[in-house]
């Protein structure tokens, strides 16, 4: 069964007197495990996608089911409990809560899914443990390099167990070297079971992921299955990525 | 999400601009300060009152002489004595809700002792008078019924008379004094008992018996009383009663008719008390109110400062609601903050009122009472001034589209 499944899957947004069509009847389905890359220019429609992939928009027409679930007419309140049980989102800008440690800030989803503290404290270190960050719990964002505050921020969307990460242009404030590390580690997810749909606009990051969707216009451009590059093995033999574009 | 963890989440926030917090609360620190210690400051102002007015007597009537009116020109109560000895005997005998009646004539005498001399007020008057003015001995002992039967010269000094006359510390029981060159002696000097709300010394007075009065120190017609009747009521409930009885008995024996003017005043002490009790809990409302307009501007303060602090933190907002936060979760913590920032501004406030209370209360020699009640309330009130302001911008922050906050600069 598709993780997620959307079916001629519309959205008009109104601006003013103007109708933007973002979206028209997409339909797109991504298998469990899967690692998608989502490509396109600005204005493409990626952004919107992601934001009904990701429970935060709904769509104007069409139907969304995610992990089986009917999701695109829920209210506010349900969309945020799905988001909590089922999602994980992983920013361009990290947005982790300032002068709060890592451990805090990888606790915050579970605050929000009641789970007691101690319990909340034993998970959040397991899932700082598993993007290796195990020795720097008690640090604060600013105290911590770019690298490292995304992979706080892949640990605060690691730590629910979540069946699906949102990943919206993770490397887009990091060094080349740095992103091929992260790159790594949703490769990593995507062996132990988690989907993974990333947004980007750098082919050379797109070259790890196994299926690259291009947008335009709101529509589906093309939907292309590749060989994934293999992050570890750039990582080993210490090739960098080429120059980023500007 | 628990209601400890919001809770927790707040104190955080807030303790994060520990300077910006601290300012947002000293409106309703000021407020409820100046709530607690205008109303401590009230009270005991009421308390002085009933104090002052204890002193000059429980459950206390004075009846007054009538004016006279003479070819229209009307000379003001006191001005021709029309009580007699009689009104008094009768007034003791049949009015069933007066407990004492006691005669006070009234001069202004020079007294002599030794060595030094004081002017001062002399009382003559029966034993009962002391009752009703609950005046005790301090030294000696009180006047007798065996002194006014035979007129006996003994007089009963205040406090003041006696350092005047005899100096600080001085026993001036068994002494002489000479009042218009009559010698008296001293057998008594009554407690101190300070001043009356209108600042008149108690202590400066002294006090022979009526026969006395009338034979060495007034002279005067025989059958009239030429001063005042002090009543004292059998409770204070009586007072009322006391006085339409007196009035009525009064006017029976003074052959007034209908529609005629009486010849004399009763005055009941307990009204005017209450009277000026009333007063004083009128400013003390007054004072409150004010204060309390300035918990309601602290309330804005608090609003001003939460809205600012939604949009700042946007983006915290967004995030939140990204990982799983309600719209309700984001309408609570925000709420939490408002209520925590205002009720502990409350508490801060309630200290302050105590401790300048206090201070205000001891310069100006007054008691202090602080009421539990109006502590309660004026926390309580800080508290819903907290939830109400906080209200629209907890509100504002939890209508936030989370896209748009995620994406907020």
């Amino acid at each position: 069964m598709s993780i997620i499944d959307l079916k001629t899957v519309s959205k008009v947004y109104q601006m003013g007197d103007v109708e933007v069509r973002a979206l028209r009847e997409v339909s797109f389905a991504v298998e469990a495990r899967d690692f998608v890359a989502v490509m396109g220019a600005s204005g493409s429609g990626k952004s919107t996608l992601m934001n009904i992939i990701g429970c935060l928009d709904r769509p104007t027409s069409g139907t969304y089911h995610l992990d089986g679930q009917e999701v695109s007419r829920l209210d506010r309140r349900e969309l945020a409990h799905v988001r909590n049980r089922t999602l994980g989102f992983v920013f361009q800008s990290f947005n982790l809560l300032s002068r709060t440690s890592a451990l805090e800030n990888v606790e915050l989803p579970l605050v929000y899914a009641g789970t007691a503290s101690r319990e909340r404290h034993r998970r959040a270190s397991a899932a700082l443990g598993r993007v290796g960050l195990g020795q720097r719990m008690g640090h604060h964002p600013n105290q911590m390099s770019g690298g490292q505050q995304q992979r706080v921020a892949i640990a605060r969307a690691l730590v629910t167990e979540p069946r699906l990460i949102l990943a919206d242009e993770p490397t887009g404030n990091l060094d080349s070297q740095t992103s091929i590390e992260i790159m790594a580690l949703f490769q990593e997810l995507g062996g132990a079971g988690i989907t993974v749909l990333l947004v980007t606009h750098e082919p050379d990051i797109a070259a790890y992921a196994s299926r690259v969707v291009v947008m335009r216009d709101g529509v589906v451009m093309t939907d292309t299955r590749q060989t994934p590059r293999r992050a570890s093995d750039d990582l080993k033999s210490g090739a960098a990525l080429e120059e980023k574009h500007p | 999400m628990n209601p400890f963890e919001t809770l927790r989440v707040a104190l955080r926030a807030l303790l994060r601009n520990k300077m910006r917090s601290f300012l947002t609360v000293l409106g309703i620190i000021i407020g409820v300060g100046a709530v607690i210690a205008m109303v401590a400051i009230g009270e005991g102002a009421k308390a002085r009152v009933e104090e002052s007015f204890a002193s000059m007597g429980s459950n206390l009537l004075i009846v007054m002489p009538g004016s006279t009116n003479a070819s229209g020109a009307r000379g003001g109560f006191g001005s021709m004595p029309t009580l007699t000895w009689d009104d008094l005997q009768a007034i003791r005998r049949e009015v069933s809700s007066v407990r004492y009646a006691a005669a006070q004539l009234r001069t202004n005498a020079q007294l002599m002792s030794e060595d030094q001399n004081w002017s001062t007020s002399v009382t003559g008057t029966s034993p009962e008078y002391f009752l009703i003015r609950n005046w005790k001995v301090a030294s000696g002992r009180q006047l007798l019924d065996s002194d006014i039967e035979t007129s006996a010269k003994v007089v009963l000094l205040g406090q003041t008379v006696v350092d005047k006359l005899f100096g600080a510390s001085a026993d001036a029981v068994g002494q002489i004094v000479r009042i218009k060159n009559i010698p008296f002696e001293v057998v008594g000097v009554l407690e101190k008992k300070g001043q009356s709300a209108m600042g008149q010394d108690y202590d400066d007075g002294a006090f022979v018996p009526q026969s006395t009065f009338q034979s060495k120190i007034q002279g005067g017609l025989q059958k009239f009383l030429s001063g005042t009747i002090f009543i004292g009521a059998t409770s204070t409930d009586a007072t009322a009663r006391a006085q339409e009885q007196i009035e009525s008995l009064l006017r029976d024996r003074h052959r007034i008719g209908p529609g005629m003017d009486d010849d004399f005043s009763v005055r009941n002490l307990t009204e005017m008390a209450n009277a000026q009790q009333e007063g004083t809990r009128t400013l003390t409302t007054l004072l409150a109110s004010i204060a309390a307009v300035s918990l309601l501007v602290g309330g804005i303060g608090i609003m001003n400062i939460m809205l600012v602090s939604v949009t700042e933190r946007t983006r915290e907002i967004g995030l939140r609601m990204a990982v799983g936060a309600t719209p309700f979760n984001i309408l609570l913590q925000f709420l939490v903050e408002a209520l925590t920032l205002a009720t502990a501004g409350g508490i801060a406030g309630v200290l302050i009122g105590v401790f300048s209370a206090g201070q205000l209360a001891s310069r100006f020699g007054w008691p202090m009472l602080i009421r539990p009640d109006i502590v309660v309330i004026s926390v309580g009130f800080s508290a819903l001034v907290g939830v109400v302001f906080g209200l629209y911008p907890a509100q504002k922050a939890s209508r936030l589209d989370p896209i748009d906050a995620l994406r907020y600069e």
